[in-house]
């Protein structure tokens, strides 16, 4: 099991040999990559940034809970920081098991908990020029807050 | 015995834009909690950050009614966009 943000491309082989176990029949593999539009704007690049000791700490909890409910014998989280190009992978997943539904669970699992809890951030660059930080909440309901805020915050 | 400490706050993307800065020092009474200092920081931008924003206390995520104690570091994190 292992999480890492990096700042270098990220190789998919090198995290397919990471998990290769004769013992699994099964590796599964989820890349995301930097897409070329979003909400009807042409988008040219994609800056990520992060809290980062606490984004690893997030995204080796979530390992640990695809660990346990999926009993995979390895997983691997890599996501990148930093200047992405269009179609680059901003990051993968590998997870390898004994039979492909565990594997493949797992790394749908993964993705949708990063998405969720990890705190990574992403500006993107359109081609007017323009930047701004993704807001994946916007026109969405608004986030619960934590019990008890209402009398602290007035 | 001291009755102020001293918590490091952090804030990232759009609000470390719109509030100018990435870390801002925070002076708070003994007995603050991280609400306390979500409100020391909406009192000097209150336009930067929304009023009840996900916090983070010595990277993991927090409620607003944990006290603070010296050298803490409060994160307001914006909503995350990973992957």
């Amino acid at each position: 099991m292992r999480a890492a943000l990096v700042t270098r491309p990220i190789d998919p082989a090198t995290l397919v040999a990471e998990v290769a176990d004769h013992s699994c029949g099964a590796v599964s593999i989820f890349l995301g990559t930097v897409r070329n539009a979003h909400a009807g704007k042409a988008v040219t690049g994609m800056e990520y940034k992060a809290y980062e000791p606490m984004a690893v700490r997030e995204l080796e909890a979530i390992l640990l809970r695809a660990r346990e409910r999926f009993a995979v014998e390895h997983i691997v989280v890599e996501h990148r920081l930093g200047r992405l190009e269009l179609g680059e992978v901003s990051v993968a997943i590998v997870a390898a098991h004994p039979h492909r539904r565990e594997a493949m669970d797992a790394t749908r699992f993964t993705i949708e908990e990063i998405k969720k809890t990890v705190p990574i951030w992403k500006l993107e660059h359109y081609a007017d020029g323009s930047r701004e930080w993704v807001d994946p909440t916007r026109g969405a309901p608004p986030v619960q807050p934590p019990a008890n805020v209402a009398e602290v915050v007035g | 015995m001291a009755r102020e400490i001293q918590v490091k706050a952090l804030l990232f993307a759009s609000y470390a834009d719109a509030f100018g800065s990435a870390e801002v020092p925070l002076l708070l009474v003994v007995g603050s909690t991280v609400g306390d200092a979500v409100a020391a920081l909406r009192a000097k931008s209150p336009a930067a950050i929304p009023a009840r924003p996900l916090v983070a206390l010595n990277e993991r995520y927090a409620r607003y009614d944990e006290v603070l104690t010296q050298g803490d570091e409060v994160a307001v994190i914006p909503p995350v966009a990973g992957g």
